[in-house]
Protein backbone atom coordinates (compact mmCIF):
# COMPACT_ATOMS: atom_id res chain seq x y z
CA UNK A 1 0.00 0.00 0.00
CA UNK A 2 1.61 3.30 -0.62
CA UNK A 3 1.36 5.63 1.93
CA UNK A 4 1.45 8.78 0.27
CA UNK A 5 2.85 10.95 3.19
CA UNK A 6 5.60 9.00 4.16
CA UNK A 7 6.25 9.07 0.06
CA UNK A 8 6.01 12.69 -0.32
CA UNK A 9 8.61 12.81 2.78
CA UNK A 10 10.96 10.91 0.75
CA UNK A 11 10.57 12.56 -2.09
CA UNK A 12 10.61 16.00 -1.02
CA UNK A 13 11.51 15.94 2.58
CA UNK A 14 8.73 18.00 3.82
CA UNK A 15 5.02 16.44 4.33
CA UNK A 16 1.59 16.58 2.63
CA UNK A 17 1.30 20.23 3.73
CA UNK A 18 4.55 21.50 2.70
CA UNK A 19 6.33 21.67 6.09
CA UNK A 20 9.47 19.67 7.44
CA UNK A 21 8.31 17.17 9.52
CA UNK A 22 8.64 17.92 13.13
CA UNK A 23 9.86 14.19 14.64
CA UNK A 24 13.67 15.67 14.66
CA UNK A 25 12.24 18.01 17.26
CA UNK A 26 10.58 15.38 19.45
CA UNK A 27 13.30 13.20 18.61
CA UNK A 28 16.03 15.50 20.74
CA UNK A 29 13.85 16.37 23.24
CA UNK A 30 12.90 12.87 23.97
CA UNK A 31 16.46 12.19 23.56
CA UNK A 32 17.48 14.54 26.33
CA UNK A 33 14.42 13.73 28.80
CA UNK A 34 14.89 10.37 29.07
CA UNK A 35 18.66 10.70 29.37
CA UNK A 36 17.65 12.89 32.41
CA UNK A 37 15.44 10.41 33.61
CA UNK A 38 17.89 7.77 33.90
CA UNK A 39 20.46 9.85 35.12
CA UNK A 40 18.81 10.87 37.96
CA UNK A 41 17.61 7.41 38.59
CA UNK A 42 21.43 6.20 38.83
CA UNK A 43 21.53 9.06 41.07
CA UNK A 44 19.59 7.62 43.85
CA UNK A 45 20.14 3.82 42.93
CA UNK A 46 23.69 4.07 43.58
CA UNK A 47 22.97 5.88 46.86
CA UNK A 48 20.66 2.96 47.77
CA UNK A 49 23.16 0.65 46.97
CA UNK A 50 25.70 2.20 48.94
CA UNK A 51 23.02 1.25 51.76
CA UNK A 52 25.55 -1.67 52.37
CA UNK A 53 28.54 0.83 53.48
CA UNK A 54 25.77 1.40 56.61
CA UNK A 55 26.11 -2.63 57.05
CA UNK A 56 23.67 -5.27 56.35
CA UNK A 57 20.68 -4.76 58.32
CA UNK A 58 20.41 -1.11 56.46
CA UNK A 59 20.76 -2.95 53.06
CA UNK A 60 18.10 -5.66 54.13
CA UNK A 61 15.47 -2.94 55.50
CA UNK A 62 16.36 -0.43 52.43
CA UNK A 63 15.66 -3.61 49.99
CA UNK A 64 12.31 -4.71 51.95
CA UNK A 65 11.28 -0.95 51.66
CA UNK A 66 11.41 -1.00 47.97
CA UNK A 67 9.26 -3.94 48.20
CA UNK A 68 6.34 -2.74 49.65
CA UNK A 69 7.08 -3.03 53.43
CA UNK A 70 5.71 -2.49 55.71
CA UNK A 71 2.29 -2.38 53.23
CA UNK A 72 2.35 -5.78 52.50
CA UNK A 73 3.38 -8.48 54.69
CA UNK A 74 7.38 -9.55 53.97
CA UNK A 75 7.58 -7.27 50.78
CA UNK A 76 7.11 -8.39 47.41
CA UNK A 77 9.71 -8.90 44.91
CA UNK A 78 7.44 -7.97 41.53
CA UNK A 79 7.41 -4.33 42.51
CA UNK A 80 11.33 -4.49 41.46
CA UNK A 81 10.39 -6.13 38.20
CA UNK A 82 8.02 -3.32 37.75
CA UNK A 83 10.25 -0.48 38.46
CA UNK A 84 13.12 -2.39 36.23
CA UNK A 85 10.79 -2.89 33.26
CA UNK A 86 10.09 0.59 33.54
CA UNK A 87 13.71 1.48 33.57
CA UNK A 88 14.90 -1.09 30.87
CA UNK A 89 11.93 0.74 28.54
CA UNK A 90 13.48 4.15 29.21
CA UNK A 91 17.07 2.66 28.79
CA UNK A 92 15.70 1.21 25.58
CA UNK A 93 14.15 4.33 24.30
CA UNK A 94 17.04 6.46 25.13
CA UNK A 95 19.66 4.17 23.60
CA UNK A 96 17.89 3.62 20.10
CA UNK A 97 17.43 7.28 19.74
CA UNK A 98 20.58 8.61 21.09
CA UNK A 99 22.15 5.55 18.55
CA UNK A 100 21.81 8.10 15.88
CA UNK A 101 24.67 9.95 17.15
CA UNK A 102 27.10 7.62 16.79
CA UNK A 103 29.50 7.59 14.19
CA UNK A 104 27.58 5.12 11.63
CA UNK A 105 30.20 4.14 9.09
CA UNK A 106 34.24 3.79 9.05
CA UNK A 107 34.63 6.73 7.59
CA UNK A 108 32.34 8.74 9.96
CA UNK A 109 34.56 6.99 13.05
CA UNK A 110 38.18 7.45 11.24
CA UNK A 111 37.36 11.16 10.38
CA UNK A 112 36.25 11.89 14.42
CA UNK A 113 38.78 10.50 16.13
CA UNK A 114 41.21 11.76 13.36
CA UNK A 115 39.99 14.97 14.48
CA UNK A 116 39.74 14.51 18.34
CA UNK A 117 43.11 13.73 18.20
CA UNK A 118 44.16 16.85 16.04
CA UNK A 119 42.23 19.68 18.01
CA UNK A 120 42.72 17.78 21.34
CA UNK A 121 39.59 19.81 22.74
CA UNK A 122 38.23 18.89 26.37
CA UNK A 123 34.51 18.76 25.19
CA UNK A 124 34.82 17.21 22.14
CA UNK A 125 37.62 14.39 23.66
CA UNK A 126 34.23 13.58 26.24
CA UNK A 127 32.33 12.80 23.87
CA UNK A 128 34.17 9.96 22.90
CA UNK A 129 33.85 8.86 26.68
CA UNK A 130 30.16 9.20 26.16
CA UNK A 131 29.87 6.96 23.02
CA UNK A 132 32.17 4.14 24.42
CA UNK A 133 30.53 3.85 27.88
CA UNK A 134 26.98 3.87 25.73
CA UNK A 135 28.61 1.37 23.66
CA UNK A 136 29.18 -0.45 26.75
CA UNK A 137 26.08 -0.24 28.49
CA UNK A 138 24.23 -1.35 25.65
CA UNK A 139 25.14 -5.07 26.68
CA UNK A 140 26.14 -4.97 30.26
CA UNK A 141 23.00 -2.78 31.14
CA UNK A 142 20.87 -5.23 29.43
CA UNK A 143 22.35 -7.94 31.37
CA UNK A 144 21.92 -6.24 34.74
CA UNK A 145 18.60 -4.87 34.07
CA UNK A 146 17.43 -8.69 32.82
CA UNK A 147 18.28 -9.88 36.03
CA UNK A 148 16.63 -7.20 37.78
CA UNK A 149 13.52 -7.77 35.84
CA UNK A 150 13.68 -11.68 36.50
CA UNK A 151 15.36 -12.04 39.81
CA UNK A 152 14.17 -9.79 41.58
CA UNK A 153 14.29 -11.55 44.93
CA UNK A 154 17.79 -12.12 44.81
CA UNK A 155 18.35 -8.43 46.25
CA UNK A 156 19.80 -8.62 50.01
CA UNK A 157 22.73 -8.50 51.79
CA UNK A 158 23.68 -11.79 51.33
CA UNK A 159 21.86 -12.92 47.53
CA UNK A 160 23.60 -9.89 46.04
CA UNK A 161 26.96 -10.51 47.48
CA UNK A 162 26.80 -14.32 46.43
CA UNK A 163 26.13 -13.43 42.83
CA UNK A 164 28.64 -11.09 42.94
CA UNK A 165 31.48 -12.68 44.49
CA UNK A 166 30.44 -16.09 43.75
CA UNK A 167 28.63 -15.97 40.69
CA UNK A 168 31.46 -13.70 39.13
CA UNK A 169 29.26 -10.60 38.26
CA UNK A 170 32.05 -8.34 39.68
CA UNK A 171 33.69 -7.45 36.51
CA UNK A 172 30.94 -6.95 34.90
CA UNK A 173 29.52 -4.69 37.81
CA UNK A 174 32.95 -3.10 38.03
CA UNK A 175 33.01 -1.79 34.10
CA UNK A 176 29.18 -1.22 34.46
CA UNK A 177 29.36 1.17 37.55
CA UNK A 178 32.57 3.41 35.61
CA UNK A 179 30.60 3.33 32.18
CA UNK A 180 27.49 4.21 34.20
CA UNK A 181 28.67 6.98 36.26
CA UNK A 182 30.71 8.67 33.36
CA UNK A 183 28.08 8.49 30.92
CA UNK A 184 25.41 10.25 33.35
CA UNK A 185 27.83 12.79 34.79
CA UNK A 186 29.08 13.65 30.79
CA UNK A 187 25.85 13.88 29.25
CA UNK A 188 24.07 15.72 32.36
CA UNK A 189 26.38 18.47 31.96
CA UNK A 190 26.32 18.28 27.80
CA UNK A 191 22.17 18.95 28.68
CA UNK A 192 22.98 21.50 30.57
CA UNK A 193 24.74 23.30 27.55
CA UNK A 194 22.56 22.27 25.36
CA UNK A 195 19.37 23.42 26.63
CA UNK A 196 21.46 26.53 27.93
CA UNK A 197 19.74 25.72 31.92
CA UNK A 198 22.26 28.26 33.86
CA UNK A 199 23.26 30.31 31.29
CA UNK A 200 22.59 33.42 33.45
CA UNK A 201 24.57 36.30 32.98
CA UNK A 202 27.78 34.29 32.41
CA UNK A 203 26.99 31.72 30.15
CA UNK A 204 31.10 31.12 29.76
CA UNK A 205 31.79 31.34 33.26
CA UNK A 206 28.67 29.07 34.54
CA UNK A 207 29.72 26.54 31.88
CA UNK A 208 33.05 26.08 33.77
CA UNK A 209 31.25 25.66 37.04
CA UNK A 210 29.58 23.31 35.74
CA UNK A 211 31.65 20.96 33.82
CA UNK A 212 33.50 21.54 37.42
CA UNK A 213 30.65 20.02 39.60
CA UNK A 214 30.06 17.01 37.42
CA UNK A 215 33.55 16.40 37.80
CA UNK A 216 33.11 16.03 41.32
CA UNK A 217 29.99 14.31 41.40
CA UNK A 218 31.25 11.55 38.89
CA UNK A 219 34.12 10.92 41.78
CA UNK A 220 32.17 10.98 44.06
CA UNK A 221 29.74 8.46 42.56
CA UNK A 222 32.48 6.71 41.02
CA UNK A 223 34.18 6.18 45.16
CA UNK A 224 31.14 5.46 46.31
CA UNK A 225 30.13 2.87 43.98
CA UNK A 226 33.62 1.19 44.10
CA UNK A 227 33.64 1.48 47.94
CA UNK A 228 30.04 -0.70 48.03
CA UNK A 229 31.29 -3.33 45.82
CA UNK A 230 34.20 -3.89 47.81
CA UNK A 231 32.10 -4.29 50.33
CA UNK A 232 29.55 -6.95 48.48
CA UNK A 233 32.72 -8.62 47.55
CA UNK A 234 33.82 -8.85 51.15
CA UNK A 235 30.98 -9.79 52.26
CA UNK A 236 30.39 -12.49 49.06
CA UNK A 237 34.16 -13.54 50.31
CA UNK A 238 33.06 -14.06 53.21
CA UNK A 239 29.98 -15.63 52.74
CA UNK A 240 31.04 -18.15 49.81
CA UNK A 241 30.70 -21.32 52.00
CA UNK A 242 27.30 -20.43 52.87
CA UNK A 243 26.45 -19.60 49.24
CA UNK A 244 22.58 -19.24 48.80
CA UNK A 245 21.46 -18.90 52.66
CA UNK A 246 19.69 -15.66 52.82
CA UNK A 247 20.40 -13.00 55.00
CA UNK A 248 17.59 -13.25 58.18
CA UNK A 249 16.27 -10.22 59.75
CA UNK A 250 17.79 -9.38 62.90
CA UNK A 251 15.67 -9.11 65.60
CA UNK A 252 14.61 -5.09 66.68
CA UNK B 1 71.94 31.85 13.31
CA UNK B 2 69.67 34.58 13.79
CA UNK B 3 70.07 38.07 11.80
CA UNK B 4 69.99 39.32 15.28
CA UNK B 5 71.18 38.11 18.12
CA UNK B 6 68.70 39.06 20.52
CA UNK B 7 66.05 37.54 18.58
CA UNK B 8 64.93 33.96 18.13
CA UNK B 9 64.90 31.25 15.24
CA UNK B 10 61.75 29.38 14.90
CA UNK B 11 60.55 26.65 12.69
CA UNK B 12 57.10 26.90 10.88
CA UNK B 13 56.25 23.67 9.39
CA UNK B 14 53.55 23.55 6.58
CA UNK B 15 51.47 20.92 5.05
CA UNK B 16 51.91 20.96 1.36
CA UNK B 17 49.66 19.69 -1.27
CA UNK B 18 48.13 20.70 -4.11
CA UNK B 19 45.03 18.58 -5.26
CA UNK B 20 45.02 19.63 -8.94
CA UNK B 21 48.65 18.19 -9.84
CA UNK B 22 48.44 14.72 -9.97
CA UNK B 23 52.37 14.73 -9.20
CA UNK B 24 51.59 16.27 -5.22
CA UNK B 25 52.13 14.28 -2.54
CA UNK B 26 51.02 15.75 0.62
CA UNK B 27 54.21 16.37 2.73
CA UNK B 28 54.90 18.54 5.59
CA UNK B 29 57.98 21.35 4.76
CA UNK B 30 59.78 23.27 7.69
CA UNK B 31 60.96 26.84 6.97
CA UNK B 32 63.42 28.71 9.99
CA UNK B 33 63.53 31.86 10.16
CA UNK B 34 64.27 34.94 12.56
CA UNK B 35 61.06 35.98 14.70
CA UNK B 36 60.79 39.75 15.34
CA UNK B 37 59.13 41.40 17.60
CA UNK B 38 55.06 41.73 17.81
CA UNK B 39 55.57 39.00 14.64
CA UNK B 40 52.15 37.24 13.62
CA UNK B 41 52.03 33.85 11.74
CA UNK B 42 50.50 36.19 8.89
CA UNK B 43 53.66 38.39 8.70
CA UNK B 44 55.73 34.89 8.91
CA UNK B 45 53.67 32.95 5.89
CA UNK B 46 54.31 36.73 4.01
CA UNK B 47 58.58 36.80 4.83
CA UNK B 48 58.28 32.79 3.88
CA UNK B 49 56.84 33.71 0.95
CA UNK B 50 58.67 36.10 -0.57
CA UNK B 51 61.96 35.43 0.68
CA UNK B 52 61.98 31.53 0.48
CA UNK B 53 59.48 29.83 -0.98
CA UNK B 54 57.23 31.69 -3.53
CA UNK B 55 55.06 28.74 -4.28
CA UNK B 56 54.01 28.65 -1.12
CA UNK B 57 50.17 29.14 -0.87
CA UNK B 58 47.92 30.87 1.62
CA UNK B 59 45.32 33.29 2.18
CA UNK B 60 44.40 36.43 3.14
CA UNK B 61 43.26 39.80 2.85
CA UNK B 62 42.70 42.31 5.40
CA UNK B 63 45.75 41.52 8.18
CA UNK B 64 43.35 42.76 11.26
CA UNK B 65 41.16 39.37 12.01
CA UNK B 66 38.10 41.19 9.90
CA UNK B 67 38.07 39.11 7.21
CA UNK B 68 38.45 36.07 7.83
CA UNK B 69 40.50 34.91 5.14
CA UNK B 70 44.00 33.26 6.83
CA UNK B 71 42.34 30.79 9.08
CA UNK B 72 43.99 27.92 9.52
CA UNK B 73 45.28 24.95 11.57
CA UNK B 74 48.17 26.01 14.17
CA UNK B 75 49.51 23.42 16.12
CA UNK B 76 45.88 21.43 15.85
CA UNK B 77 44.04 24.45 16.74
CA UNK B 78 42.04 26.29 13.94
CA UNK B 79 43.14 30.28 14.21
CA UNK B 80 43.72 33.19 12.11
CA UNK B 81 46.54 33.38 11.22
CA UNK B 82 47.02 37.45 11.58
CA UNK B 83 45.62 37.17 15.01
CA UNK B 84 48.59 34.48 16.57
CA UNK B 85 51.81 36.25 17.15
CA UNK B 86 54.50 33.96 16.98
CA UNK B 87 55.66 34.43 20.48
CA UNK B 88 52.91 32.35 22.40
CA UNK B 89 54.91 29.09 21.18
CA UNK B 90 57.46 28.94 23.68
CA UNK B 91 59.86 26.07 22.05
CA UNK B 92 59.13 28.11 18.70
CA UNK B 93 57.86 25.23 17.07
CA UNK B 94 54.58 25.96 14.88
CA UNK B 95 53.07 23.72 12.36
CA UNK B 96 50.56 24.83 10.03
CA UNK B 97 47.34 22.97 8.27
CA UNK B 98 44.64 24.20 6.20
CA UNK B 99 41.41 23.86 7.87
CA UNK B 100 39.55 20.69 7.43
CA UNK B 101 35.94 20.61 5.75
CA UNK B 102 36.32 22.88 3.02
CA UNK B 103 37.51 22.01 -0.07
CA UNK B 104 41.16 22.46 -0.52
CA UNK B 105 42.69 24.33 -3.25
CA UNK B 106 46.63 24.15 -2.60
CA UNK B 107 48.88 23.94 1.00
CA UNK B 108 47.18 26.43 3.52
CA UNK B 109 44.27 27.43 1.00
CA UNK B 110 40.78 26.40 1.07
CA UNK B 111 37.50 27.71 -0.47
CA UNK B 112 35.10 28.93 2.31
CA UNK B 113 33.77 31.42 -0.11
CA UNK B 114 31.65 29.01 -1.87
CA UNK B 115 30.38 27.25 0.79
CA UNK B 116 29.75 30.19 3.08
CA UNK B 117 27.78 31.44 -0.10
CA UNK B 118 25.42 28.19 -0.13
CA UNK B 119 24.97 28.28 2.92
CA UNK B 120 23.54 31.96 3.17
CA UNK B 121 21.20 31.09 0.20
CA UNK B 122 20.22 27.83 1.87
CA UNK B 123 19.33 29.91 5.29
CA UNK B 124 17.77 32.57 3.60
CA UNK B 125 20.19 34.73 5.15
CA UNK B 126 18.66 38.45 4.47
CA UNK B 127 15.81 40.21 6.35
CA UNK B 128 12.03 39.03 4.99
CA UNK B 129 9.28 41.40 5.29
CA UNK B 130 6.38 42.75 3.29
CA UNK B 131 6.54 46.30 4.70
CA UNK B 132 7.66 48.92 1.76
CA UNK B 133 10.21 51.18 3.05
CA UNK B 134 9.43 54.32 3.10
CA UNK B 135 12.76 56.13 2.48
CA UNK B 136 10.93 59.46 3.04
CA UNK B 137 10.25 58.94 6.83
CA UNK B 138 12.29 57.92 9.80
CA UNK B 139 12.83 54.12 10.94
CA UNK B 140 10.73 52.73 12.76
CA UNK B 141 13.01 52.33 16.59
CA UNK B 142 14.14 49.36 17.38
CA UNK B 143 15.01 48.30 20.99
CA UNK B 144 18.75 49.44 21.79
CA UNK B 145 19.17 46.13 23.72
CA UNK B 146 17.99 44.16 20.80
CA UNK B 147 19.93 45.85 18.20
CA UNK B 148 23.28 45.51 20.35
CA UNK B 149 22.03 41.70 20.47
CA UNK B 150 21.81 41.62 16.35
CA UNK B 151 25.15 43.92 16.01
CA UNK B 152 26.95 41.43 18.62
CA UNK B 153 26.00 38.17 16.20
CA UNK B 154 26.49 40.40 12.78
CA UNK B 155 30.40 40.68 14.28
CA UNK B 156 30.97 36.78 12.73
CA UNK B 157 33.25 37.25 9.84
CA UNK B 158 33.27 33.53 8.32
CA UNK B 159 35.96 32.55 8.56
CA UNK B 160 35.01 29.01 8.97
CA UNK B 161 37.33 28.23 12.03
CA UNK B 162 33.66 27.34 13.93
CA UNK B 163 33.34 24.41 11.25
CA UNK B 164 36.72 23.07 11.25
CA UNK B 165 36.42 23.09 15.33
CA UNK B 166 33.22 21.23 15.01
CA UNK B 167 33.68 17.30 15.06
CA UNK B 168 30.17 16.73 14.16
CA UNK B 169 30.59 18.95 10.33
CA UNK B 170 33.57 16.52 10.37
CA UNK B 171 31.32 13.82 10.15
CA UNK B 172 28.24 15.21 8.76
CA UNK B 173 29.18 17.11 5.68
CA UNK B 174 25.70 18.39 5.27
CA UNK B 175 25.62 19.96 8.80
CA UNK B 176 25.33 23.81 9.15
CA UNK B 177 27.16 24.36 11.66
CA UNK B 178 28.10 27.29 14.16
CA UNK B 179 28.26 30.20 11.43
CA UNK B 180 24.71 28.82 10.33
CA UNK B 181 22.87 28.72 13.25
CA UNK B 182 24.33 32.12 14.51
CA UNK B 183 23.06 33.44 11.40
CA UNK B 184 19.25 32.23 11.44
CA UNK B 185 19.58 33.00 15.24
CA UNK B 186 20.98 36.97 14.01
CA UNK B 187 17.62 37.04 11.94
CA UNK B 188 15.20 35.77 14.32
CA UNK B 189 16.27 38.22 16.94
CA UNK B 190 15.95 40.81 14.14
CA UNK B 191 12.60 43.11 14.45
CA UNK B 192 12.92 43.70 10.97
CA UNK B 193 12.24 40.36 9.96
CA UNK B 194 8.96 39.00 9.88
CA UNK B 195 9.59 35.24 9.53
CA UNK B 196 8.17 33.28 12.49
CA UNK B 197 10.04 30.36 14.31
CA UNK B 198 7.58 28.23 11.88
CA UNK B 199 9.48 29.38 9.01
CA UNK B 200 12.66 29.03 10.75
CA UNK B 201 12.34 25.62 11.50
CA UNK B 202 11.84 24.95 7.51
CA UNK B 203 15.68 26.28 7.36
CA UNK B 204 17.01 24.65 10.49
CA UNK B 205 14.54 21.75 12.22
CA UNK B 206 16.61 18.42 11.19
CA UNK B 207 20.00 17.02 11.65
CA UNK B 208 21.51 19.19 9.38
CA UNK B 209 20.01 22.13 11.33
CA UNK B 210 20.20 22.72 14.99
CA UNK B 211 19.72 19.06 15.78
CA UNK B 212 22.66 17.79 14.32
CA UNK B 213 24.54 19.46 16.84
CA UNK B 214 25.85 17.76 20.00
CA UNK B 215 27.27 20.73 21.94
CA UNK B 216 30.76 19.38 21.75
CA UNK B 217 31.09 23.30 21.38
CA UNK B 218 34.44 23.07 19.88
CA UNK B 219 32.92 25.99 18.06
CA UNK B 220 32.62 28.35 21.13
CA UNK B 221 36.32 27.34 22.54
CA UNK B 222 37.85 28.57 19.00
CA UNK B 223 36.01 31.22 17.42
CA UNK B 224 38.04 34.33 16.82
CA UNK B 225 35.45 36.90 17.48
CA UNK B 226 34.06 35.70 20.75
CA UNK B 227 30.81 35.12 19.43
CA UNK B 228 28.37 33.57 21.74
CA UNK B 229 27.87 30.59 20.09
CA UNK B 230 27.05 28.39 22.71
CA UNK B 231 23.91 30.44 24.07
CA UNK B 232 22.97 31.07 20.69
CA UNK B 233 22.68 26.92 19.60
CA UNK B 234 21.28 26.79 22.70
CA UNK B 235 18.41 29.15 22.60
CA UNK B 236 17.73 28.34 18.69
CA UNK B 237 17.02 24.85 19.72
CA UNK B 238 14.64 26.11 22.63
CA UNK B 239 12.88 28.32 20.06
CA UNK B 240 12.64 24.90 17.68
CA UNK B 241 11.59 22.31 19.69
CA UNK B 242 8.55 24.55 20.82
CA UNK B 243 7.59 24.57 17.09
CA UNK B 244 3.91 22.86 16.98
Amino acid sequence: MLNREYVTELLTGKDTTKHKSRMPARIDFLQSVSGLLLALFILFHLVFEGSILLGKEAMYRLTKMFEGEPFIEGGEPLIISVLAFIIFALFILHAGIALRKFPSSYREYRRYIEHKALLNHNDTNLWYIQITTGFIMFFLGSIHLYMMMTQPENIGPYASSDRIYSDWMWPMYLVLLISVVLHAGIGVYRLIIKWGWFDGKDPRGNRQRSRKIAKVLVGLYLLLGLASLGTYMKIGYEHQNDYGKRYVEQKK
Amino acid sequence: MPENENYREIEITVFRYNPQDKTSKPEYQTYTLTETPGMTLYIALIQIWSKMDHDLSFDFVCRAGICGSCSMVVNGKPRLACKTRTSEFEDGKITLLPLPVFKHIKDLSVDTGNWMNEMSKNLESWIHTQEETDLSRIEKPVDPAVAEEVFELDRCIECGICLASCSTKVMREDFVGAVGLNRVARFQLDPHDQRTDEDFYELVGDENGVFGCMSLMGCEDHCPKNLPLQTKIAYMRRKMVKVK
